[in-house]
């Protein structure tokens, strides 16, 4: 097995005439639930497209499951949640997923698998757009975990989730990297970032820290991890 | 490409289409309520009727098709379900071809609906079979579906994509023979018709009104739908800006 799902090493990226990241580089333990925090606009949905294969103008290098990012044979092995929920608003959740099983080739009983691993079972046959947003966010997850695949890459999937439905996702996501999937989560919200094994942190694009929870806390010399956020950008700061 | 794949798209687009009333009524119904306006105009000259009644059953089905098409596919890139599908062991062309699939079951309803409506309630006069017409407008109701794709790889928007339909598809409108036969443009213009596929469309239903068979102008307009759909695949990108 590999050691690492993901291996970055100085991820360029390049949108329009702006370079939105400036060298970035990491690696992702496989088995591991690592946070991508950072304030909206740091360039964490690039660096989530780039892993995924789907951004365009990438340089440096890119590694996923042992293959560069976008590999045909890379393909069915990531499960990927954009931020907006991808599903088909006019179909209801089994119809979507039975689709994406399809596509997949996963066998049919893992649509209910996952069905129950987001908890909708009450809401399976209800259309997607007439589901609430934290609804339809866990349907998208839903469809993400469809054949179990051994990276998943989730951009804010926990966003306007009441606090219990959270915890649950939270405690799926460690299951799910118990049985030996990587996990990449991004978030906005600092209390999220407790919940992971290991952080990265970002901001205009750029990497500010790439630590268990317990060393960012430790060195930041505080046990709040927004300021310990603070307390990185300011030292950063300081050592221009 | 994977036939399991383009099936299992082909069959998600119907079902949405299923869902979408006013959509399958726009498919079904309007290019027949066209046929029929036009039959009311020319109330008082039918051998006018007799003239553009043909050309009507081409070019309105590859309109409309082309209109729904080149948008349908740009809704999955807005919704972010393209991104997903990307990500999943998916062929550009399983795509394409399945909403080409999907389509063209559309198509096979609207041709047997606006033929049907041309022929016995509106007395349209051809000389050659029926079913001839019907194969012929239903694979012009493909044509729209294949061309609408490609230029929907060129649209970044549903914005952009409706703008395609003046670009694309009026031009050839004007010069695919139904409002003056092609032989009677100036030079210029008609070497510019021979390259456009809506005048085969147009050619192959003339045919069949003269009685003549329209398979090579079928085989053509069978060429520019393979094209189309080969392009689009070529042109529809996974990693984006």
């Amino acid at each position: 097995m590999l050691k690492n799902a993901v291996s970055c090493r100085d991820v360029v990226v390049v949108r329009g005439d702006r370079e939105v990241l400036h060298g970035v580089g990491f690696d992702l333990r496989a088995g591991s639930v690592t946070g991508l925090l950072g304030p909206s606009g740091c360039g964490k949905t690039t660096l989530i497209r780039a892993i995924v294969g789907l951004q365009a103008r990438v340089s440096g290098s890119v590694s996923v499951l042992g293959s560069p990012a976008g590999s045909a044979g890379l393909r069915g092995r990531i499960g990927y949640v954009t931020q907006e929920p991808s599903v088909y608003g006019d179909l209801t959740v089994t119809e979507n997923l039975r689709f994406f099983a399809a596509v997949l080739g996963a066998e049919s009983d893992d649509v209910q698998r996952v069905v129950d691993a987001v908890d909708l079972r009450s809401h399976a046959d209800v259309r997607v757009d007439q589901l609430s947003g934290g609804q339809q966010s866990r349907a998208s997850l839903a469809a993400a975990l469809l054949g179990s695949p051994e990276l998943l890459v989730l951009d804010e999937p926990t966003v306007g989730l009441d606090p219990v439905l959270r915890r649950d996702l939270w405690e799926l996501f460690h299951r799910l990297a118990d049985e030996g999937a990587t996990l990449l989560v991004s978030s906005h919200v600092m209390d999220e970032a407790a919940r992971c094994d290991r952080l990265l942190l970002m901001r205009d694009g750029e990497l500010l820290a790439d630590e268990t929870p317990g060393d960012l806390l430790e060195s930041a010399g505080t046990d709040d991890l927004e300021q310990a956020f603070l307390t990185l950008i300011e030292r950063k700061a300081e050592a221009r | 490409m994977t036939l399991r794949v383009t099936l299992a798209v082909a069959a998600r687009v119907l079902s949405q289409l299923r869902r979408d009333h006013r959509t399958v009524a726009m498919l079904i119904v309007m290019p027949a309520l066209l046929v029929t306006l036009m039959w009311w105009m020319f109330h008082d000259s039918p051998t006018t009727f007799d003239r553009v009644g043909g050309p009507l059953l081409a070019v309105f089905p590859a309109i409309i098709m082309f209109i729904v098409t080149s948008v349908a596919t740009l809704r999955e890139r807005s919704s972010g379900t393209l991104s997903r599908l990307f990500t999943l062991p998916m062929a550009k062309l399983d795509f394409l071809l399945g909403y080409a699939l999907a389509f063209a079951v559309i198509a096979v309803v609207q041709a047997l609906v606006v033929v049907s409506i041309a022929l016995y309630a509106l007395d349209l006069d051809i000389q050659g079979a029926a079913w001839q017409l019907g194969v012929v407008a239903v694979l012009d109701g493909i044509l729209g579906t294949a061309l609408g794709l490609f230029a929907s790889a060129f649209a970044a928007t549903e914005f952009q994509a409706v703008q395609m339909m003046p670009a694309v598809m009026i031009p050839q409108l004007l010069l695919c023979g139904l409002l003056l036969p092609r032989d009677q443009l100036p030079d210029v213009l008609h070497a510019v018709s021979t390259v456009l596929p809506l005048s085969y469309a147009v050619d192959a239903v003339l045919g069949v009104a003269q009685g003549n068979s329209p398979v090579a102008e079928m085989l053509v307009v069978l060429g520019f739908i393979v094209a189309a759909l080969g392009l689009g695949a070529a042109t529809l990108k996974r990693r984006t800006a």
